[in-house]
């Protein structure tokens, strides 16, 4: 042999080619696949709303002149300032009163916490339009309160805005926050304890740093949220302009696109800075729990668990009350002034009608199905193919989550209803909904995915292929079954988000594809408030009918397909 | 070679991760029916050479022949082996029956003969009662045997076992030690083992590729590698060993520790007054009555003596300038009739014929 042995400078970096077979080819093949889907429905549109903020309404290209044009006019700059107060402000107490539920829930034995659970995941099944409605209904100029007692308290404005932020977030900060509290290791109280730490000092010293990380996810998450949102600005803001709101008054109301694309590339950068400021403090976190931690067991307190019961019944209460209002106002003649019971609103007359909820059911469905496959091959191919492409397309992957809606929902009318393109072909289908709905909501259902796909065996391909079986039959086997309760997760996380959205579909609906969420703005516009009430009534309705089929499908799934799984670990749950 | 072809001929296999180089130039030749074992520390390259000739990681430099056949640009697929990892990898969704048919299914083979080949595999491995459980129902030591039962099914013509045992209890350990080696022996299927127990290459292998640092350090049959380390690495690594720092002696053979010339094994030459290392293992060091009046005899002080059950671990201190320590092995009843305790100054002779020299570190060639 002529190899130069022992000299590093000697071994050439390119390693042996093994010969490509087929099974290269349909690796390669779903990785083209992947690639091209995230390029064209993704990059490609939003590089079309940078491009359209550099160019007048004519086509002429201007530099910066529309930001620059933004930024003086305060009418429309306020608008800035005004989404960073509103979503500062929701993030602050969304997660102040999150982390004291969420303590209730997993660190006190206060009674029917279940209950409690459930209760506080209701905001997830509702556009978030729904609870700026209950509070136009309780606070409003025609509102319950205002009417009994005569006071207006001004709800609409920053204050609605907030108030509805609160509740529309309030389950996702909880999700996190109940996560972090719940992961713990009970010796390191223990520790505390024995070495005479009092409850304050160990809240501060234990407690609090070991869901350090928890806290800061749930402040990005809420208020990327809440600064993208466009459903309780548009329902209860008045006269309060927010990002969200400018771009849908630009493109739809002043027909103002390259305004309209100005704004959503503004809007990108608190999104995107969130994200990634939240992706760099989650690098640092270590594994606090290891296999040898003990879980915690709460101790019964009876002052602790009588005052978080109170606490928890409080929350519970409003949230509760926001659904009971809409559903009462939906059942009667006319709220405040009738409470005759009728069904007359469900008639509806407008906006599609029932058309639009059966819309709304196809596309949550479809997007079910299409946003769950491409996750999950699209988590495996940059999982388990390691190749070149995994990194570049997972942090395309990862990229919509920071895209808001409305930006998505304009990126496509720029790329699928410009003149002569074949991609034009979309416009105005239902396959247009699902597209955009995919790639929305596409991050979560893609680190799930990844994250189920972490936990296996990473040898079970190399098994595979030792034995001569194809990687594809390997997946489907082995791979897909394992995760199954995650691929079932993802499914119901698209379909509820799907029926619910608002931001991403309200510019790419047409006549025909009408959704029920859009329905419900479009009735509120017209002053149909209570038909609006009741089409929300019957997408809650919809969403909850939805979820607990899961339920029982789950224990169905996990009992026949999930026999192997070892008694004690449960297959957990990452969607609501 | 003679004109049978090597199960597996490795010829500079060279392998680097970025800077680091984890193979420097490896070349090796295993005969058909051989029980091969890798072992060197973690990081030695011993896993990235099984993964290489598996396919699994792919060489920069080097050649990989199965059976004369070059099989360096063959995916994993087309190799024909069968392997086994630490981690076993059962498939936790099927049976033990069907991981064990997994491997059969798609070789076009009928479900009966399919199914009387699960049967014997699984009474091969002494598991045919839990043909329809599943993995996690089975204990550690069961789950390594349906691994092997799968690995073996479609009559690879080699096998890779990739730390299999070290997931175990040192109890089932042993046992499986066994088990895998009459299987072996049985089915006369070629079979390379990394390892980093030089107990258990000792136990198991035909053969021994100590490795270190990307290298191989010695090749040889346990009882080999064992006597004759080729270098202080193997004579460290591979059982227990004392060292001794000393001066070449001018005459040949013999080497001064401190004022004590000492004769060592003869076939190492070293320059008059070089550094050299000298060797010997703890069991090969007399103690007692029986180290007076031999060659390299002298005096030293028990300065510890440790219990181990079937004999007594001493400490010992050279008595004479320098003070050397030493540690020696002497059978429990040897011991007792001693009857000397810590502080003790005892007879010990280091036997010339298990005196192995080497080059001291630095002045190595």
């Amino acid at each position: 042999m002529s190899v130069p042995v022992g000299v590093a400078a000697g071994i050439p970096d390119r390693v042996v080619r093994h010969r490509l077979g087929r099974e290269d080819a349909i690796r390669w093949g779903l990785i083209a696949l992947f690639a091209l889907v995230l390029y064209l429905f993704l990059l490609y549109p939003l590089w079309q709303v940078l491009w359209r903020s550099l160019l007048d309404n004519g086509g002429r290209f201007i530099g910066t002149a529309n930001y620059v044009h933004y930024f003086s006019t305060p009418a429309i700059a306020a608008s800035i300032t005004n989404s960073l107060f509103v979503s500062a402000a929701s993030m602050v107490l969304t997660v102040t009163l999150a982390f004291g539920y969420a303590y209730a829930l997993t660190r006190t034995l206060m009674p029917a916490r279940g209950l409690f659970r459930v209760a506080a995941m209701l905001p997830l099944f509702a556009p978030s339009l729904v609870q700026a409605f209950a509070l136009i209904y309780v606070f409003g100029n025609n509102g319950i309160i205002t009417r009994t007692t005569g006071l207006n308290v001004g709800i609409y404005g920053a204050k609605g805005i907030i108030l509805a932020e609160v509740f529309y977030c309030f389950p996702h900060a909880l999700l996190i926050l109940s996560a972090a509290l719940g992961a713990t290791d009970a010796r390191l109280y223990d520790a505390a304890r024995t070495l005479g730490a009092g409850p304050v000092k160990t809240f501060l010293t234990v407690t609090l740093p070991g869901v350090k990380y928890g806290l800061v996810s749930a402040c990005f998450v809420v208020f990327t949220l809440a600064i993208t949102d466009f459903g309780a600005p548009k329902a209860i803001g008045g006269k309060f302009s927010v990002m969200a709101t400018e771009i849908y008054n630009q493109v739809s109301g002043q027909q103002n696109f390259s305004m309209g694309a100005t704004v959503s590339v503004v809007l990108l950068v608190p999104a995107v800075l969130a994200f990634v400021v939240d992706r760099l403090v989650q690098r640092r976190q270590y594994a606090l729990v290891t296999s040898a931690s003990k879980p915690l067991l709460p101790e019964r307190k009876a002052w602790k668990d009588t005052s978080f019961l109170a606490y928890c019944g409080l929350i519970a209460g409003f949230i509760a009350a926001i659904y009971a209002v809409i559903l009462v106002s939906s059942l009667v003649h006319r709220w405040p002034y009738n409470f005759g019971l009728t069904l007359k609103h469900y008639d509806f007359d407008t906006a599609g009608g029932y058309r639009s909820l059966w819309n709304s059911i196809r596309v949550a469905a479809l997007t079910a199905i299409v946003g769950t496959t491409l996750t999950f091959v699209g988590g495996y191919v940059v999982e388990k193919c390691r190749t070149a492409a995994a990194g570049p397309l997972y942090l395309l992957s990862v990229l919509p989550v920071s895209v808001p809606g409305m930006v998505l929902g304009l990126a496509y009318i720029f790329t699928f209803n410009a003149p002569g393109s074949p991609l034009n072909l979309l416009y105005g289908t239902l396959a247009i909904l699902i597209v955009s709905n995919v790639i929305h909501y596409f991050t979560v259902g893609f680190l799930t995915a990844t994250t189920a796909l972490k936990q296996m065996d990473a040898e079970f391909e190399n098994v595979g292929a030792s034995l001569g079986v194809p990687f594809y039959r390997t997946f489907w086997r082995v791979t897909v079954p394992i995760a199954l309760p995650s691929i079932v997760a993802i499914s119901m996380y698209f379909f509820l988000n799907a029926m619910v959205t608002l931001s991403a579909v309200i510019f790419i609906v047409a006549p025909g594809t009408e959704l029920a969420a859009v329905a419900v703005l479009l009735m509120d516009d017209a002053g149909d408030t209570a038909q609006a009430a009741a089409m929300s009534v019957l997408i809650i309705a919809t969403g909850l009918a939805v979820r607990s089929l899961y339920w029982l499908a789950m224990r169905g799934v996990t009992a026949r397909t999930q026999a192997w799984a070892r008694s004690g670990t449960t297959t957990e749950d990452h969607t609501p | 070679m003679s004109a049978v072809a090597a199960a597996v001929a490795l010829e500079g296999i060279a392998k680097k991760f970025s800077e680091f180089v984890a193979l420097h130039g490896i070349s090796l030749s295993i005969a058909p029916g051989e029980f091969v074992c890798f072992l060197g520390p973690s990081g030695c390259g011993k896993t990235t050479l099984l993964r290489i000739i598996a396919g699994l990681e792919r060489q920069n430099v080097g050649t990989v022949r199965m059976a004369g056949r070059d099989v360096s640009g063959l995916p994993p697929a087309m190799r024909n082996y069968g392997i086994v990892f630490q981690s076993y990898a059962l498939f936790p969704n099927l049976t033990v029956g069907r991981n064990v048919a997994y491997g059969l299914e798609t070789r076009r083979m009928e479900a009966g003969a399919i199914g009387r080949r699960v049967d014997e595999l699984l009474a091969l491995v002494g598991l045919a009662r839990h043909r329809d459980k599943y993995p996690a129902q089975l204990s550690g030591g069961e789950q390594q045997r349906v691994a092997l039962a799968r690995a073996l099914a479609p009559m690879p013509a080699l096998l890779l076992l990739d730390e299999p045992l070290s997931a175990l209890d040192a109890r089932v350990r042993q046992s499986l030690r066994h088990e895998i080696r009459g299987l072996q022996r049985r089915l006369g299927v070629t079979t390379i083992m990394v390892t980093h127990d030089q107990e258990e290459a000792l136990a198991m292998a035909d053969r021994i590729v100590v490795m270190n640092a990307g290298r191989v350090e010695q090749v040889g049959g346990p009882a080999e590698v064992y006597r004759r380390p080729l270098t202080p690495f193997v004579a460290r690594f591979v059982g227990q060993m004392n060292f001794l720092s000393a001066v070449a002696s001018p005459r040949g053979g013999w080497a001064r520790v401190g004022e004590t010339e000492l004769r060592h094994q003869p076939g190492f030459v070293a320059a008059a007054g070089s550094a050299v290392t000298l060797a010997i293992r703890p069991e090969e060091i007399a103690v007692g009555p029986s180290a007076l009046g031999v060659p390299n005899a002298l005096t030293a002080r028990i300065s510890g003596a440790q219990f181990l059950g079937p004999f007594t671990r001493l400490a010992l201190v050279v008595e004479g300038d320098g003070g050397a320590a030493l540690e020696c092995d002497v059978a429990a009843t040897a011991f007792t009739a001693l009857n000397v305790g810590e502080g003790a100054l005892v007879p010990i002779s280091l036997a010339p014929e298990a005196l192995r020299a080497f080059p001291s570190a630095g002045a190595a060639s």
